[in-house]
């Protein structure tokens, strides 16, 4: 049963119409992830948070996703309805946004909001939903779960609110949770405080985790495997920890501009990007 | 040479009352780079704003080539100290054309010759005379970017305010746009204060950096200090550590500060 | 083949040229002139103002509208102040269009001379009311402080009164006459225009787009006029849009009442008013010039859906 990947993914490409030409935001990748963390890194425009919201059809109705192969623990997401993906968003396949003050609504205490997402998934009592609220919220490391529990989205923090966000996401127990540069916003401290709980999920749950993030070096410190993206292509899937040895001139190339405490050139090298890297296929 | 002592500021009052920043020192020498690096909420780009004179309610003194400065600051001032924002997609004015933009301050301060000056600062910035008469909304990140440096340059100062220059664009970029902000500020010899969270740029542009934590500079290291790890607090040392990545063992130790 | 349509159809195919190079030069990334990227700008909102049929069918309407008034002369058969009590109260036919009124006046041609005055009165008061309302709000959100306490509340003191109500003090004290239904109407449309443009002033007024202006050293006339106005503009212009309606109505209000154009002059609302008697037997007297009320308004509101559409900042980029 192990070796099974929770998500595979077949040939998915998505496409945006707009009148100066149809944009192909994602155009042929596959990959698949299993109980581990999967980082999807990328620029901005390389189409890795479309991959991420194409696999849980939260693309606007417009955009046009095709794919061979989408499964979600042996069952395919392609040709579920509307409604049957709402069964699958949240208990299923979790998500975890960037900004949380967006995602919460502001007028509700955030306990409550907790309380609701574990509610639509389990027919539990409101007493023990509650209970289970408090767990969670001590669970992600907020010190005084009873205090926070009646606090409003404007009272929280930054770090705090992604760590509501990531207990709202996290209490109807998802097997798989899509990341989409949860902790970019927050400062450095707090986002590995914050990864430090995702790790924790993933290794005592076994819960699939895809994250997907700018920071490349975030990514090859933090995660098992690495996905590579440009221009809506998979340049290269490696284990992260060979991240550093990889070959690939894309790869390499934005490995090589980021500047270094310990670096002593007076200019840093800059990306030349180079049309091939449109065409190659993947090699796998 | 720009000079700050005993530098104040105090918001609201009462119980929501915050001292954003506490007895702020430093000095910066004509040419050099000098960075200011801290988590959000540290004050960072509080000094900024007070040195650019658009927050007015400080105490201290705030001395730019031997004058004090007033908090209400002179036409010549905006001469001779300009800044460069964060956000590439919020700085600029989304109706008005790059053209526009940069001619403003040529306007404003009746420097003349306006056409001949946007072309020369494009040329310096890497756009060629195509992106001069589009509107922002035509050009991605890195080059909005770099737009705003051209409006800081068309004035010809001798000091630049960096809020976080690179912040919000990609690495690939943010490489472009750093090895840009060098180039010139040799070329002309100028001044930087950057702020920024991320040590690595910090160290990468600046030979002398405070590290700012509510309100104060807890410490001033230099690069090299930097680069050897020398340092002096245990706040400093653990943004480091968090700089480097993910490392579940140091990450039980993360204290607040 | 195209040599020989461009032999045949020479004066066609140089028109089709004309066009040809004109559309990549208004669509081009790399305008060479401001001119050239202020026209290649408003030529993207003109192709979606067309995308809206309803705002479309608005904009001809208002454009008929305008024709009507400018060419009154040569479209009224009769003139539209001169009485004849021999042919009062004529139904519809081919020589009255519309009929005749209990004045035996042409219908046709008074309310053809009535768009005249409609158009005066929207006219004045967008002129008057717009500047003083983007000025007020401008002012008022970019200064704050007690600047802007005292002139919201003069504005609260205007917007306390319902609208019709204050005109009507308005010219009840100026006296009655069209002139002084334009000021009174004026004076009670501004506030709603201030509120707006304030604000908008306060959320432009955080952006960094100012603050780097105010690095340049440029005082608050230039911020207010170059920087923060045109961006207010957009979700004015659709606001006065949709009020010209409430104006049309107000001043129709106005002359139903008889305090706004006095008779004999042939305008709508006072029209509506002297057919009210003869609603029952005459139904044209007041049906007409009440359609045109209605459809002139519908229009605007028309216009004004489609302007905002065009115009709204949140639905760029």
């Amino acid at each position: 049963m192990r070796s099974e990947p929770l998500l595979t993914v077949e040939n998915l490409s998505v496409l945006f119409p707009s009148p100066k030409g149809d944009v192909q935001a994602v155009k042929h990748i596959s990959f698949s992830v299993g109980q581990k963390k999967i980082g999807i890194v990328g620029e901005s425009g390389s189409g890795k948070s479309v991959t991420g919201r194409a696999v849980l059809k939260l693309l606007p109705p417009y955009a046009r996703v095709t794919a061979d192969r989408i499964d979600f623990k042996g069952e395919s997401l392609l040709d579920k309805s509307e409604k049957e993906m709402r069964k699958i968003r949240g208990r299923g396949i979790s998500m975890v946004m960037q900004d949380p003050k967006f995602s919460l609504n502001p007028v509700r205490c955030v306990g409550k909001q907790i309380e609701e997402a574990y509610r639509t998934h389990r027919k539990v009592s409101r007493k023990q939903a509650r209970q289970k609220t408090l767990e969670m919220l001590s669970a992600v490391r907020i010190r005084h779960p009873e205090r926070v529990y009646h606090l409003y989205p404007h009272e929280v923090s930054g770090g705090m609110g992604q760590r509501i966000m990531i207990a709202m996401m996290l209490i109807p127990e998802p097997s798989l949770l899509i990341a989409d540069e949860p902790t970019s916003a927050l400062d450095v401290t707090v986002q590995l405080q914050v990864l430090a709980i995702l790790d924790d999920l993933v290794t005592e749950r076994g819960m699939g985790l895809i994250f997907v993030s700018h920071d490349l070096e975030l990514v090859a410190s933090f995660c098992d495997e690495v996905i590579i993206m440009y221009a809506g292509r998979i340049m290269e899937i490696c284990d992260a920890k060979k991240l550093h040895e990889s070959t690939h001139p894309y790869t390499k190339g934005l490995l090589n501009c980021l500047p270094r405490i310990k670096g002593e050139a007076e200019y840093l090298p800059t990306l030349e990007r180079e049309d091939a890297w449109l065409e190659a296929p993947l090699g796998n | 040479m720009l000079e700050i002592s005993n530098l104040n500021i105090v918001f609201g009052s009462g119980a929501a009352k915050n001292h954003a920043l506490k007895d702020i020192s430093f000095r910066v020498e004509k040419g050099a780079s000098y960075g200011l690096v801290g988590e959000s909420g540290s004050g960072k780009s509080t000094v900024l704003n007070c040195l650019s004179g658009l927050l007015k309610a400080w105490t201290g003194t705030i001395t730019i080539d031997g004058q004090a400065q007033a908090p209400k600051r002179n036409a010549g001032f905006y001469r001779k100290v300009q800044m460069v924002f964060q956000d590439p997609y919020g700085s600029l004015h989304p109706r008005h054309t790059i053209d526009r933009t940069l001619k403003e301050p040529v306007m404003i301060h009746k420097l003349g010759d306006a056409n001949r000056r946007v072309e020369k600062v494009l040329d310096e910035v890497g756009l060629d005379s195509r992106f001069r008469f589009r509107y922002p909304h035509q050009l991605s990140g890195g080059q909005r970017q770099r737009v705003a440096v051209a409006r800081a340059l068309i004035m010809e100062p001798g000091i630049i305010l960096l809020d976080e220059p690179t912040s919000a664009l990609d690495v690939s970029i943010q490489a472009e746009v750093l090895n840009l902000l060098k180039r010139v500020g040799k070329e002309r010899a100028l001044t930087y204060i950057l702020v920024s969270h991320d040590l690595a740029v910090v160290s990468h542009m600046c030979q002398n950096i405070a590290v700012m934590n509510h309100g104060e500079i807890i410490e001033v290291i230099t690069k090299k200090q930097l680069a050897e790890e020398n340092l002096g607090h245990q706040y400093t040392r653990q943004l480091l550590s968090a700089c480097k990545g993910f490392n579940r063992e140091i990450i039980n130790d993360f204290q607040d500060y | 083949m195209k040599d020989t349509t461009h032999s045949q159809h020479g004066g066609v195919t140089l028109k089709l040229k004309l066009l040809f190079k004109l559309k990549p030069w208004l669509l081009s990334d790399t305008p060479q002139s401001a001119f050239q990227a202020s026209a290649g700008r408003a030529y993207l909102g003109l192709l979606d103002f067309l995308n809206n049929r309803l705002a479309v069918l608005g904009l001809l309407i208002i454009l008929a509208l305008i024709s009507v008034a400018v060419f009154a002369p040569l479209i009224a058969p009769f003139d539209p102040i001169q009485t004849d009590l021999s042919n009062r109260l004529q139904p519809l036919s081919k020589t009255h269009f519309f009929g005749t009124d209990e004045m035996g006046r042409d219908i046709f041609s008074r309310i053809v001379f009535g768009s005249r005055l409609t158009l005066y009165v929207i006219g004045l008061v967008a002129i008057i009311a717009a500047p003083v309302g983007i000025m007020v709000g401008t002012v008022s959100g970019y200064f704050g402080g007690w600047v802007d306490t005292v002139l919201m509340r003069i504005t609260d003191i205007f917007l306390a009164f319902p609208k019709l109500i204050l005109a009507l003090a308005f010219v009840a004290a100026l006296g009655p006459g069209i002139e002084n239904a334009v000021i009174a109407i004026a004076i009670t449309s501004w506030p709603p225009y201030a509120r707006i443009a304030r604000a908008e002033t306060l959320t432009i007024r955080q952006s960094d787009f100012i603050n780097a202006i105010r690095l340049q050293g440029a005082g608050p006339v230039r911020i207010i006029t170059g920087h923060v106005m045109p961006l207010c503009m957009s979700s004015l212009i659709v606001r006065v849009t949709l009020d010209m309606a409430g104006i049309i109505m107000t001043a129709a209000g106005l002359g139903f009442l008889g305090l706004g154009a006095q008779p004999p002059s042939p305008e709508w609302g006072a029209m509506t008013a002297s057919g009210r008697a003869y609603i029952l037997d005459h139904w044209w007297l007041i049906t007409m010039p009440g359609t045109a009320i209605f459809m002139v308004s519908l229009s605007f509101n028309l216009l004004g859906d489609g302007l905002r559409e065009v115009l709204d900042p949140k639905s760029e980029n």
